[in-house]
């Protein structure tokens, strides 16, 4: 338990003292085929909370809410623990958790036009989630979509009901998407890179439209995208991912202002500046490693600038350095914390 | 829409009006109708008064052109062999051939579809593996190898069933079977790999993401889609009702309209050849309309023409 990523119920609720938290990961894997992509995942989720789930593409973000939910293909195998309020979900029987997805737990994906189903109307697709979660039926279903497609901003709403998805584009299908997760009044909405196939002016809006979400129901947010920037503007704790482990975990003004590890720090240092600063972008030097291959200690050893002998030789735990924060980075806790402080702000400067 | 039919029955007409000619062309250079109908011992005057008869004396474009001419009138002439209207001949055999395909193409279906599905679903598995296998043995086998092992099996060493010709029930049933088995492996691969392309798309997972039950996933939102692709293979094998079954009624000696064909193409009785060839292009022309039309109802990106060329 002591390394046990991210306890952030301290800052969500100040006064309860250490509330259940809602969903539990405990020591996740997932193995490919033999290759471990996931190794060993630990995180919690509290009540109405937003967290955010960045890293490089292939480092596991997707992987770890699919095997939480039970929705990889066959080929995977998971272990460890998801529970959700307390009750196990890994290998819990299909009845009950198909009751969970769509019900306590919603998901949408990277491109709403090919997640939606393209020879059913959106009534039909949105109405299913409604009679399978909460025996709405006949003409019920029609008012109840009216009013989530009203909530989720989508134009024209009482028409969109008859369309098929080809008919609306990138932007109204995210919200049909979006109106289909809050259909089941779930705790926990897990949207994987929603705006990533939508251009830049509806991304925004999508942002907008979940957190204004998230305030009116109070259910939690977790967002995964690969854009540092993204997450930290809608979520209150971030966990950064690299090459199937979390590398570190802290509250979004905290990563922002002091990142520990130098995997964030390079995220950062990629992210363009917020208002038209002249310095370059310095993207991280070198590739993720692939999981069939990856190296002995730290996985991100090879490009770090950090980087010491040890790091080479055994893979760095999630550490504690300060309350509410952990870090999996030997450099960070053997150097003092002033170095990593004062090359943070010549990168933000 | 009217365009959309419009287009398909003028090109429907031509790729008639092509066969056709074919056939013409082929039979007429390979062949003497005189002399393979009238036999090699009749005398010159016998075969020079046939073939005044005939018309086949004319120049050969004179003949394609009345032979054009009169398809247009609605007469498709008649057989040199006895002198019969060559459409009766033809359309009198129908009900033998249907008697055969019909069981066999509801065959096809009935096996073909649910053990694509089945391999689909159970990917990799037992099942999966001896779909796979008995599919590729009756796809691979020609259907007269496997006509002719079925007999010896069944008609000649436990004489359960007789070896050809008609009668009652029982001389139905190792056609159909030879006929069927093909088609049933044919359908099969066709199904799985349209299953597995649509089993594999993100609207499945996120239909399961909402909680949907696996079962209910597979019958409401996998199996329409995978019928999309499929349709145009069963529209095929509608297309094929009528000229499908030749090989396999050589082989059992059944009197449907392959064997007329093969008796009159030996014979270079042309007009009979000539309106099998059109009957079957319209049974093909009439399948290809049905499919084009099931597609508009299956895929309702097609139906508005908004995103056409999507096939
Ligand atoms: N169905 C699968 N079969 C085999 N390997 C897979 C499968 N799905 C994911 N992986 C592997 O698991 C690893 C993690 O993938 P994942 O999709 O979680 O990455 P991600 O962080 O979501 O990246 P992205 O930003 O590209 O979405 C990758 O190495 C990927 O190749
Ligand atoms: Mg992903």
């Amino acid at each position: 338990m002591g390394n046990l990523a991210g306890c952030a119920t301290g800052y969500v609720f100040p006064a309860a003292p250490a509330p259940q938290p809602l969903l539990v990961i405990e020591g996740m894997t997932v193995d490919f085929n033999g290759v471990r992509v996931l190794r060993g995942i630990d995180l919690t989720l509290a009540r109405g909370e937003a967290l955010g789930i960045v890293g490089e593409s292939g480092s596991g973000k997707s992987v770890t809410w699919l095997a939480a939910l039970g929705l990889l293909p066959r080929s995977a195998t998971v272990s460890g623990s998801v529970r959700l309020d307390g009750e196990e979900m890994l290998g819990a029987a299909a009845s009950r958790l198909d009751r969970i997805r769509g019900g306590r737990v919603a998901m949408i994906f990277q491109d709403p036009s090919s997640a939606l189903n393209p020879v059913l109307r959106i009534g039909r697709q949105i109405g299913e989630v409604l009679a399978r979660h909460h025996g709405v039926s006949g003409s019920n279903i029609r008012a109840e979509a009216k009013r989530l497609f009203d909530l989720v901003g989508l134009p024209d709403a009482a028409r969109r009901f008859d369309a098929y998805p080809h008919e609306l584009s990138g932007g109204q299908n995210q919200r049909v998407m979006i109106a289909m997760a809050l259909a089941g009044k779930p705790d926990v909405l897990v949207a994987d890179e929603p705006t990533t196939a939508l251009d830049a002016t509806i991304q925004a809006q999508i942002l907008d439209l979940l957190t204004t979400i998230r305030r009116e129901t109070g259910m939690a947010l977790v967002l995964i995208s690969h854009d540092l920037g993204v997450v930290s503007e809608t979520c209150d704790r971030i966990i950064v991912m690299y090459t199937g482990s979390v590398v570190e975990t802290a509250p979004a003004d905290a990563i922002f202002a002091s990142p520990r590890h130098p995997y964030t720090q390079g995220l950062l240092a990629a992210l363009p500046p917020f208002e038209g600063a002249l310095h370059r972008l310095v993207p991280i030097e070198g590739q993720v490693p692939d999981p069939t291959n990856l190296p002995p200690g730290c996985a991100f050893a090879p490009r770090c600038p950090k980087r010491l002998a040890v790091c080479e030789e055994a893979v760095p735990p999630l550490a504690q350095p300060e309350n509410g924060r952990f870090s999996a980075c030997i450099a960070a806790t053997v150097q003092p914390a002033r170095l990593s402080l004062k090359l943070n702000t010549s990168v933000l400067a | 829409m009217f365009r959309f039919f419009a287009i398909r029955v003028l090109r429907a007409v031509l790729t008639v009006a092509l066969v056709v000619t074919f056939a013409f062309i082929v039979l007429r250079l390979s062949g003497d109708p005189a002399r393979s109908i009238m036999g090699d011992d009749a005398s010159p005057e016998a075969m020079t008064a046939f073939r005044r008869e005939w018309g086949l004396d004319q120049p050969l474009w004179m003949q394609y052109f009345h032979y054009f001419a009169a398809i247009f009138e609605g007469e498709l002439g008649r057989s040199m062999r006895g002198g019969v209207p060559a459409l009766d001949l033809v359309l009198e055999r129908i009900p033998a051939t249907l008697m055969l395909t019909l069981p066999a193409f509801l065959m096809k279906l009935a096996i073909g579809i649910p053990a694509g599905v089945y391999a689909a679903l159970y990917r990799d598995s037992v099942i999966d593996r001896a779909v796979m296998v008995t599919a590729v043995a009756g796809y691979t086998v020609p259907s007269f190898v496997l006509g002719l092992v079925l007999v010896q099996l069944l008609a000649i060493w436990v004489a359960w069933l007789p070896t050809g010709g008609t009668g009652g029930l029982q001389h139905l049933i190792l056609p159909i079977i030879t006929l069927g088995v093909g088609g049933a492996a044919v359908l099969a691969r066709f199904v799985r790999s349209a299953m597995l392309e649509v089993l594999g798309q993100p609207y499945i997972r996120a239909a399961s993401a909402k909680g949907i039950p696996w079962a209910s996933v597979v019958r409401g939102h996998a199996l329409p889609n995978a019928a999309i692709p499929t349709v145009t293979i069963v529209g095929f094998m509608v297309g094929n009702l009528i000229a499908g079954s030749v090989v396999v009624e050589s082989v059992f000696s059944w009197p449907g309209v392959g064997n007329l064909l093969v008796v009159s193409v030996a014979a270079r009785d042309l007009a009979v050849v000539q309106s099998i060839l059109l009957l079957v292009a319209a049974a093909m022309v009439f399948s290809n309309l049905i499919v084009d039309f099931l597609y508009g109802v299956l895929d309702p990106r097609l139906a508005n023409g908004n995103t056409g060329g999507d096939h």
